[in-house]
């Protein structure tokens, strides 16, 4: 059997074990299964057989499970896909061991629904296929939204079924779009083929007009569960109200869902509509940015500051996206695991307090680094990843996708890939950084330096069994994500380098698109200056612009 | 014309009986189950049960063997492979409603007589007669699926609905049943008067009674240049009275106090087995005038559109408001029903074979929620409050598993079998260019979502009410049997959809040879 199933299947299989197996076992069984599934992945990198080819690579024989409609059930990475699974991979185990205590009750439907949603992760970053992808993209809802209600906080209930609707809502225009567009194929080749390279091959065929429309279905599809600006506001409440496992497994993970979908099937699935919405969309990032960087300001829970955070950072990461260049697209890529990696680790930070002193509220708890040393410690080190310090694994992919924007304007930017955003947009998207600086060192002077303050009135101060500073299970849990952000910082070119063949053939047909777009622009222009028309003030100023 | 000659109708009586094995054996079993049901020595009465569920998986086996599609369409039946999808479908979702029954039975009377503390009461012990009414109304749809002519086809209809009016109507003495049941059959009643009505316009416009007839002399209006006004009305009037079967807009109102009022496994039933006859009618008389070919008349098309349309959404609001799980289920079944029609406005093969497989898929979902459901009891009838689904989980954790796999399959969340239903009505209206249905569809499921949540989080999430009487156990293990069964073939049957869609496939394949 090849690794790439053993990643799917063995997570199942242990859901089943635990379902049945002595609640004192759960934990264990959760933990073997992801650290197999861990070396199964690494297994899959060490063997990934060319890292130069930007193309899926096979890793399984196809399964042809509905030959009628063309699904079959093969599994394949890119790069790309490859970096998301491990990411993946490497967070399960952590939060598996992360959730030794702090679940207490029903600890095997815990770890039960853990297993599955890790199976469906994989299945999705794994899937060559829309079908196949839209499984797993959409099962996750399932494990997520029972790991919330049960085991979240005060407010469980509401953040479910808002994060369930929400997406919900999000993953239907999804499949709506994808049957559309297989639909259409089937009446133009004659058979059914929801092979994802096929059908981004015949949509790329169609008109603009119909690209238009495509992309603004499956971007509503994705924008949701990145989350874009206005359909954010289910993130909040589900981060904050899940346990601790949940929150990091959907920053890290599952959110990216959103931006690798946009990365593997909006993207290169109807290029001129990403052109033509890319305005758009960039202005919803730019205003993401700035908002959640204003709101985290006045946060006082400081898992609800971090959540916000996480808007902000990845409406950054899909402006990297839609620079339509090598740099932003890799730097998005490359933010999208940074991202999982530090705010992962952030989370896991605040749920070790969480567990000492029942309260995340910023009011009352401070000056830790006295109480807490090792704690402060790694809690400071990966909040100045998340804010983006050099030589730490945050700024890498902000610096790309900042840069990205920057040089995406007409002047064919670098290597003949002309953008349609420009300067204009980096500028607005940098403030967010030096916002994201303000509130994230305000953070840390509440929580770290400063007199200490620790909630004794409540009597819920009792640290549960748990040592004052951290174990060595906790240790244990933050150390493998500290090296990781730190090589990750150090020496980002490896992993750029291997991002780069699958970023060149996503962004393949967009130069020529672009270009045409604004050759169009110029013509109009000197169309206009010729008929000396009234509108060629404004044709002509806007033409500059975007030049 | 249409007075056939004895020797033509001997034969294809012949012909036809061999097409009714099925059929005759349910009715042989359906007496020798009333029989049962009243006889003074428990065991026989206790064998009641399982002798229905398995006369019906025999009927459903035998239909298989004996196939008989050539002889169908030797026959003149429309869709001759039909039944050879059909009959076994329905055999095998109707033994799991045969079995969500187990517990419709007076336990403590049965339990009395045991100890020798109660005489012998007929009617209330095991209701050998109830169960004979269910096996004739699934024989009903079985012979259906070989009709050849509009007496058939009413006949059919009608061994299908009669028996579920009693089965309303014994399955509860108190009030809200009674009025049930009442309401149930006057407006039967009327929905068989309004398709009797039709029945009587398609003769007048088409000079005969047999589908094939019909077929050709709507073929012939349509070439010279379209069926007539008379037609198209009695088409129409025969759709909305088959609308009244499948609780589609407007012949719908009756579902959610009908539902709530009789109890939960013929509730169960009510929302299984007049469905698929409903859909098969429509299916055979909306042939006639070119249903799969795309050809129905402008009118037909508008209302099955129309229809669709405002079935799903007034189904899914009308879930949103509910507070009895019965009423939930009765919407949530009207808003199926709308699906089920998107298919059937669609208008191509590939939409009818969408169709058919939702009712299966649909089956064993109903199935796997329904058996959940009726693990829990209150003074021996329903519970049916939301709230009484709590801390199901601690009491039955099997019964809470398959509740939350029967409600994500009606959501359609994947990989479930529910899924693939909607998955392949929503590819085949699309291919077919409903773009508004499609979009009308993708968005109602977004809204169902909201109240299927509820079954799913109530038994797992809340805690019950200290201060509410607690629940009781149903007596009976079948419901919570049949729905572990069926509630782990939504899981493990989305891996044979290949095959299963072959087979579907198969049963419209026929007629294009047969034209």
């Amino acid at each position: 059997m090849s690794a790439a199933w053993i990643t799917i299947l063995l997570p199942l299989l242990a859901a089943a074990v635990i379902a049945f197996a002595p609640s004192k076992m759960a934990k264990w069984i959760a933990l073997a299964a992801t650290g197999v599934v861990l070396a199964a992945t690494l297994r899959l990198v060490v063997g990934f057989h060319d890292w130069g080819s930007g193309d899926f690579q096979s890793e399984s024989e196809a399964l042809r499970f509905l030959p009628e409609f063309g699904i079959s059930l093969s599994l394949g990475y890119d790069s790309v896909a490859l970096v998301m699974a491990l990411l993946n991979a490497v967070l399960m185990p952590l939060c598996v061991l992360g959730s030794f205590s702090a679940i207490k009750d029903r600890q095997r439907e815990y770890y039960a629904w853990f297993m599955v949603l890790h199976a469906s992760l994989m299945l999705a970053f794994a899937s060559r296929d829309a079908i196949t992808f839209y499984v797993g993209y959409e099962f996750t809802l399932v494990p997520m939204v029972f790991l919330i209600a049960i085991w979240g906080g005060p407010e469980r209930r509401a953040a479910a079924t808002k994060y369930f609707l929400f997406t919900f809502f999000g993953s239907i225009f999804l499949l709506g779009s994808l049957l559309w567009l297989g639909a259409q194929m089937r009446e133009s080749t004659g058979v059914w083929n929801f092979d994802l390279d096929a059908m981004i091959a015949y949509s790329q065929q169609l008109p603009a007009d119909t690209q238009w429309w495509l992309f603004l279905f499956l971007g509503l599809g994705f924008a949701v569960k990145v989350p874009i600006f206005q359909l954010h506001t289910w993130l909040p409440l589900a981060h904050d109200q899940a346990p601790t496992g949940g929150s990091v497994i959907l920053a890290g993970t599952l959110l990216k869902l959103g931006t690798y979908g946009l990365f593997r099937i909006a993207l290169p699935a109807a290029p001129e509509g990403a052109v033509a919405l890319a305005p758009l969309w960039a202005i919803l990032c730019i205003c993401a940015i700035v908002y959640a960087s204003l709101i985290c300001w006045v946060q006082r829970d400081v898992k609800r500051l971090v959540a916000y955070s996480s808007i902000g950072h990845l409406a950054l990461c899909v402006l990297g996206l839609f620079a339509f260049n090598i740099i932003g697209a890799e730097g998005a890529v490359y933010y999208m695991v940074n991202h999982g990696l530090s705010t992962g680790a952030m989370f896991l930070c605040i749920g070790m307090i969480y567990e000492r002193y029942h309260t995340k509220d910023m009011e009352r708890l401070g000056g830790l680094a006295r109480r807490m040393p090792v704690w402060a410690f790694f809690f400071g080190l990966f909040t100045f990843a998340s804010l983006g310090l050099p030589g730490l694994n945050g700024f890498v992919g902000e610096f790309l996708c900042l840069m990205g924007t920057f040089i995406a304007d007409a002047k064919s930017g670098v290597d003949n890939y002309p953008g349609v955003l420009g300067p204009n947009y980096a500028f607005i998207a940098a403030s967010g950084l030096v916002l994201a600086a303000m509130y994230l060192l305000i953070m840390l002077g509440k929580m770290i330096w400063g007199p200490l303050r620790e909630p004794h009135d409540d009597g819920h101060h009792q640290p549960s069994g748990l040592s004052v500073d951290l174990n060595w299970r906790e240790i244990g849990i933050l150390t493998p994500l500290a090296v990781l952000c730190l090589w990750l910082g150090l020496a980002p070119g490896f992993v750029l380098e291997s991002l780069e063949p699958a970023c060149t053939r996503m962004l393949a047909p967009f130069p020529a698109i672009v270009q045409a777009q604004h050759d169009a622009v110029a013509a109009a222009a000197a169309e206009a200056v010729a008929s000396d028309t009234p509108a060629a003030e404004l044709i002509i100023t806007t033409a500059e612009a975007s030049r | 014309m249409t007075m056939l000659a004895p020797i033509t109708l001997a034969s294809s009586m012949a012909d036809r009986v061999g097409l009714l094995w099925p059929e005759l054996l349910l009715l042989i079993a359906a007496m020798v189950v009333a029989l049962m049901g009243l006889s003074k020595d428990r065991t026989i009465r206790g064998a009641v049960g399982p002798v229905s569920i398995l006369a019906v998986l025999a009927s459903g086996v035998l239909a298989l063997v004996t196939g008989g599609a050539e002889a169908a369409a030797a026959a003149g039946v429309p869709f001759p492979a039909l039944a050879q999808w059909l009959k076994p479908m329905v055999a095998l979702i109707a033994a799991g409603l045969m079995a969500v029954q187990g517990g419709f039975v007076d336990q403590a009377l049965e339990a009395a007589i045991g100890r020798n503390a109660a005489a012998f009461n007929p009617l209330r012990a095991i209701r050998g007669e109830f169960h004979a009414f269910a096996l004739f109304s699934i024989a009903g749809v079985m012979l259906l699926t070989t009709a050849t002519d509009l007496i058939w086809l009413f006949l059919a209809l009608e061994l299908v609905s009669l028996p579920t009016y009693v089965m309303v109507a014994i399955g509860r003495s108190d009030r809200p049943g009674l009025e049930a049941a009442v309401k149930y059959f006057f407006l039967g009643a009327m929905a068989t008067a309004v398709m009797l009505m039709g029945f009587a316009l398609l003769y007048g416009a088409t000079g005969s009674l047999q589908f094939d007839l019909i077929r050709n002399a709507f073929g012939a209006q349509a070439a010279s240049g379209g069926i007539a006004l008379l037609g198209v009305g009695g088409l129409m009037l025969t759709a909305i009275g088959l609308f009244f079967k499948i609780t589609a807009v407007p012949m719908h109102f009756y579902a959610p106090d009908v539902y709530e009022g009789a109890p939960l496994p013929v509730t169960a039933v009510l929302s299984f087995i007049p469905k698929v006859a409903g859909f098969v009618g429509l299916i055979l008389v909306l042939g006639t005038a070119g249903l799969t070919s795309g050809e129905l008349p402008k009118p037909i098309i508008a209302l099955l559109w129309m229809a669709a349309i405002l079935t799903m959404s007034l189904g899914n609001m009308g879930a949103l408001l509910q507070h009895s799980m019965k009423r939930t289920m009765a919407y949530s079944s009207i808003a199926h029903s709308g699906y089920m029609l998107v298919a059937l406005a669609a208008g191509t093969t590939d939409a009818l074979d969408a169709l058919l497989f939702y009712l299966f898929a649909y089956g064993v979902t109903t199935v796997a929620t329904f058996g959940g459901l009726a693990v829990i009891q209150r003074a021996g009838g329903d519970a049916d409050r939301f709230e009484d689904l709590a801390g199901l989980r601690r009491t039955n954790p099997w019964a809470t598993s398959m509740i939350v796999l029967g409600a994500l399959s009606f959501t359609g969340i994947p990989p479930l079998l529910g899924f693939f239903g909607k998955f392949w009505i929503l590819t085949s209206a699309f291919e077919a260019g409903q773009v508004a249905l499609c979009i009308f569809l993708v968005v109602n499921s977004l809204v169902s979502a909201r109240y299927y949540l509820r079954f799913m989080a109530t038994p797992v999430i809340a805690e019950p009410d200290s201060n509410a009487t607690p629940t009781e156990r149903n007596p009976s293990r079948a419901p919570v049997l049949a729905s572990v069964v069926f509630g782990l073939a939504l899981l493990i049957l989305p891996c044979f959809t290949g095959s299963i869609f072959g087979w579907v496939q198969q049963a419209t394949d026929a007629p294009a040879k047969a034209q």
